[in-house]
């Protein structure tokens, strides 16, 4: 309990310290270039694999599960997109980048803590925790929505090649039908600024235990693989109190 | 020349550094030797802020380092450059990216100002053909000089040095030494070296401390240290064969 709230504190500390103004702008958009860029290359293709991969998945469960002549066959698509609005891109989404993106930063951070690198950027008078920081905070603020909105758009195609694919239950019509049907632009934002704080939560709580990894190596992959499971614990919780807060 | 007063360290109740007072003086090469463990790397980051001392004193040329205004400390730091055990180049950068790293940090000067000098820095190390490279792609030797370079980027006045020699042979350590060396003498800095190279010591040791579990035990020069008979210094020193040989020969030779 007292090294929960020491951890705590110590996070709290650390964002405080990185989360200000860069002294040198130039060099802080160097590194969120950077980022983003990473990001991009590394994660879109993942993105877009899975989504359209679990779109059809999802179609063709759902039409092998409402067989029944009493439901309509649209509801087949209506299902589908709600669960990818609403939970599939954006939680589950960030789930995997959790694992994909946050181990990468925790032991990018974590290696170089132990190689001194860092200390090499504290000795120039530079602040490390918002040079190193603060870019890849705001970089997945900026791009995980990006990658969202792709999830969404290519697991609905998921689902749509699902109803040109099947040979009964879900035609095309019914599922475009469904689609459309009752459609709440806001399920979007509600997605998008789930997001948003989900790549906060990722970023920073995987920099946290990069940034004060003690050792060597060994001790590297082991802080990687806690951010994963810390990280994947709040993007749930702050799952179900962002529902709780913005949908009911 | 850098003081330092009465420096105590402790980690957790450990005491680390007891009392450390030393001197360390413009255009010599000044040697922090002792065994490993004993507390080098922490005195040598006391000195240069990455850790701070429970209580003493650091004097940069009469420049109170412990309390000093935060805009003396940015031009105090201006003049420090470190090398680490490890050469903690940046990954991410090329060689050439690293050395201007520092020179982006502080230096107002153009961009191209900024490669040039970079430029020239890798060609003092002899890495002139390398700053395209990524630390991963060179050898460890290059690294160190690679890391030199980066140090000395910004003309330091104080250049702090952490094993420089740490993983590399014999002849690759000889070729360090005798760069930061001649560096040292060209520029007149004040440089501290870590080390427990005996080699370095008998090399370039122009002012040499001995501390052992965190105590001073000895303060001298590269002559003096074969010849002291500080029990402590002579268990260190002559714990390899060679130098026990020598001080057998020098001792004959006395005799004789
Ligand atoms: N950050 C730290 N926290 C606790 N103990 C430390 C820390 N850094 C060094 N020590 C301890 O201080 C002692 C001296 O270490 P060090 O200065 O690295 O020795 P060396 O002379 O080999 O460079 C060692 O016993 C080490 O365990
Ligand atoms: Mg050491």
């Amino acid at each position: 309990m007292y090294k929960a709230l020491h951890r705590v504190g110590e996070y709290t500390l650390l964002m405080k310290k990185s989360i200000t103004l860069p002294d040198r702008w130039n060099m802080f958009f160097k590194q969120l270039i950077r980022e983003i860029y990473k990001l991009g290359v590394d994660s879109l293709w993942i993105v877009i694999i899975i989504s359209i991969f679990i779109g059809t998945v999802i179609a063709i469960q759902i039409s092998l599960n409402i067989s029944s002549p009493l439901i309509p066959k649209f509801t087949i698509g209506y299902t589908t997109r709600e669960i990818i609005l609403l939970e599939f891109s954006s939680s589950i989404m960030c789930l995997i980048l959790a694992g994909k993106v946050g181990s990468n930063i925790a032991s990018e951070i974590g290696t170089m803590r132990v190689t001194e690198q860092i200390d090499a950027i504290e000795i120039m008078g530079v602040n490390s925790a918002n040079y190193l920081i603060f870019p890849k905070i705001t970089g997945l603020m900026l791009f995980i929505p990006v990658l969202v909105i792709f999830s969404m758009f290519t697991g609905i195609l998921g689902g749509i090649a699902a109803s040109y694919l099947a040979k009964d239950g879900m035609t095309p019509a019914s599922f475009e039908y469904g689609l459309q049907f009752y459609f709440n632009s806001f399920y979007i934002w509600y997605s998008i600024i789930k997001s948003i704080i989900y790549a906060f939560i990722i970023s920073s709580i995987a920099a946290y235990f990069g940034y004060y990894v003690k050792g060597g190596a060994l001790e590297v992959g082991k802080a990687s693989t806690n951010a994963v499971v810390m990280s994947s614990v709040m993007i749930l919780l702050a799952d179900v109190i962002l529902t709780h807060l913005m949908l009911t | 020349m850098i003081e330092v007063k009465n420096i105590t360290k402790t980690f957790d109740g450990r005491i680390v550094l007891n009392n450390i007072s030393a001197l360390f003086e413009d255009g010599k090469a000044n040697l922090i030797i002792g065994r490993s463990g004993s507390g080098k790397t922490v005195l040598i980051k006391n000195i240069i802020g990455l850790m701070t001392p429970d209580s003493g004193e650091i004097l940069y040329d009469g420049r109170n380092f412990l309390n000093m205004s935060k805009s003396d400390l940015k031009l105090l730091r201006r003049e420090m450059g470190m090398l680490f055990q490890g050469s903690a180049l940046f990954d991410s950068m090329t060689v050439l990216e690293n050395v201007m790293f520092p020179l982006d940090v502080f230096s107002k000067d153009s961009a191209r100002e900024r490669r040039k000098r970079a430029e020239f820095c890798l060609d003092r190390v002899n890495l002139s053909d390398s700053g395209h490279l990524y630390p991963s792609e060179i050898s460890g030797g290059m690294m160190k000089r690679a890391a030199i370079a980066r140090a000395i980027a910004l003309q330091p006045k104080y250049l702090f040095c952490d094993e420089p020699n740490s993983g590399l042979d014999p002849k690759t350590s000889l070729i360090i030494d005798d760069l930061i060396y001649s560096i040292t003498k060209e520029y007149k800095m004040t440089t501290v070296i870590n080390t427990h190279d005996m080699n370095s010591v008998m090399n370039i040791g122009d002012n040499i401390i001995f501390i052992k579990e965190g105590i001073m035990e000895w303060q001298g020069d590269k002559h003096q240290v074969i010849t002291s008979n500080n029990k402590a210094l002579n268990d260190f020193i002559f714990a390899s064969d060679l130098f026990r040989k020598v001080k057998e020969m020098e001792n004959n030779q006395e005799e004789g």
